[in-house]
């Protein structure tokens, strides 16, 4: 891969700190009015996702990573390895692993798209869409009539995820969550 | 897709400020009776500072980096007080608060204290700030206190070390650098976020090893000190101030320590052979201080056409 200079640093840029692939968030160039020049560089790490603040000399840099973001649908899992097709009309089909699919494995259902990130031609992290849409496959009865706001209780979902419902929820329905907060949107 | 990169980079608001901008600054420096210079762009030497990156031209000419070496010798011909408003132009100098090419005012004043060129710089960023800002506060605290108020770090006592380990977990690794690599570091993530907001902090007497071109003195308990100050508003620095080193042989030999093969100025050096009058002079960013005037987030705001557009 291509090394970048800092003041090639941009948002989004992917690079390699400490042997961990990170995406550039900001980029902030400092000059004392005597003084060397530097660079405060905010990074997400693209594993885990946490940002982390560093400081570098103007014109240091860093090795490029070999990042790709890819669009794929999820086809089944095999215990081991959940596994993933591209929606490019490639048919590329590729394996994460556990670690790599996070709590992303409780919003997977099969031919839905995910946002998955590759690096080095491995899958580093599964993202879901902000909205899925899933079947309640275990709740207690609903409560006819009971439409009012204040109760809820929980509802398992097909892919294992329980998630707080309002009272009238039956099994069988399928419901829009929000991926990012867990939480119930509406009847699908 | 019209192409519109002809456009300005900022709107007309922003041309308006600048203008008024520069009739307060000529009617201050008029009503003071302070000579307006203008001398060269292109000079026959570079700047010294190992940290400024100038520009050449095919002709082997230097676009200066500020205009100093030229007003210097301006005063030791004996002009007397004298400003001057110019581009100056530092190579590979971009990012928010930055363009390769800027506008800088500069002036001296002869026989002044930095005590009386600190009062004059107060009340001119209140005039250029007066339409925002009807009263701004200033505060005056040493390097020293600073330090010691903000990061913790008694600068005349602490170790190269000491001062290398507050700098590396501050930076959040480890840069390689000298004491005052860190230093600027500790002052520029630590120091420089801490200060009072919305008030002119002025911080004076720098440590000796970051003097440039200013005296160095002893302060109260009998520390080496720059004469220097700088002025910091709301997170940025706007202006550098210096009680001007007139010991030529003191010149030469710091010319000569940090040059690093570029060629020195001699003219300006045998200008301070011949003398130069004791003084006070200061730099300060205009684009900077139009950028907080306007709350703009980009330099590229303040400026006509910014360095991509130009």
């Amino acid at each position: 891969m291509a090394n970048y200079s800092t003041n090639e640093f941009k948002s989004g840029l992917k690079v390699m700190l400490d042997n961990e692939p990170c995406s550039i968030v900001e980029n902030e160039y400092v000059k004392p009015g005597k003084g060397q020049a530097f660079n405060r560089v905010k990074l997400r790490n693209l594993r885990n996702g946490r940002v982390l603040e560093k400081t570098f000399k103007s014109g240091d840099s860093l090795e490029g990573a070999d990042v790709m973001e890819v669009d794929m649908e999820y086809l089944y899992t095999d215990g081991e390895f959940w596994h993933f097709m591209a929606t490019d009309g490639s048919f590329e089909q590729h394996g994460a692993s556990q670690e790599a699919v996070g709590d992303t494995v409780k919003w997977l259902k099969e031919q839905d798209v995910y946002t998955v990130i590759l690096f080095n031609g491995a899958v580093l992290t599964v993202a879901p869409p902000n909205f899925v849409e899933l079947e309640v496959v275990e709740t207690d009865p609903g409560v006819k009539g009971d439409t009012a706001n204040g109760g809820s209780k929980p509802a398992t979902l097909s892919t294992g995820a329980v998630v707080k419902v309002p009272l009238f929820i039956n099994i069988g329905e399928v419901l829009k969550i929000d991926t990012r907060s867990g939480e119930y949107v509406g009847r699908a | 897709m019209p192409d519109t990169r002809w456009q300005p980079s900022c709107d007309r608001a922003a041309l308006a400020a600048r203008s008024a901008f520069y009739r307060t600054i000529r009617e201050f420096f008029y009503a003071r009776d302070v000579l307006e210079v203008d001398t060269p762009l292109l000079g026959n030497a570079p700047v010294s500072d190992p940290n400024i990156e100038p520009m050449q031209t095919r002709e082997g000419r230097w676009l200066h980096t500020s205009p100093e070496y030229a007003m210097k010798r301006l005063l030791c011909a004996g002009s007397g007080d004298i400003w001057q408003l110019c581009k100056v132009f530092r190579a590979g100098e971009a990012g928010r608060r930055h363009n390769p090419e800027f506008s800088m005012l500069e002036w001296y004043r002869v026989s002044w204290s930095l005590d009386r060129l600190m009062d004059e710089v107060r009340d001119l960023v209140r005039a250029l700030f007066q339409t925002r800002w009807a009263e701004l506060p200033e505060v005056r605290m040493s390097y020293a206190s600073a330090l010691k108020q903000f990061a913790g770090i008694d600068v005349h006592k602490a170790s190269d070390d000491d001062i290398a380990a507050v700098g590396i977990s501050v930076a959040g690794q480890d840069l390689q650098l000298g004491r005052d690599g860190w230093l600027d570091i500790i002052m520029s993530h630590r120091v420089e976020p801490a200060l009072s907001e919305e008030t002119l902090v002025f911080i004076y007497d720098f440590p000796a090893s970051q003097a440039a071109l200013a005296k160095v003195s002893c302060d109260a308990d009998g520390n080496p000190v720059a004469e220097r100050f700088e002025l910091f508003f709301n997170g940025t620095e706007l202006a550098n101030g210096y009680h001007e080193l007139t010991d030529a042989e003191e010149q030469r030999r710091r010319f000569e320590k940090e040059a690093d093969g570029r060629p020195l100025d001699e003219q300006l050096l045998s200008a301070i052979e011949q003398g130069l009058p004791e003084c006070s002079g200061v730099a300060m960013g205009v684009d900077r201080l139009l950028m907080h005037l306007l709350q703009a987030e980009h330099i590229s705001d303040v400026l006509s056409f910014d360095w991509p557009r130009a």
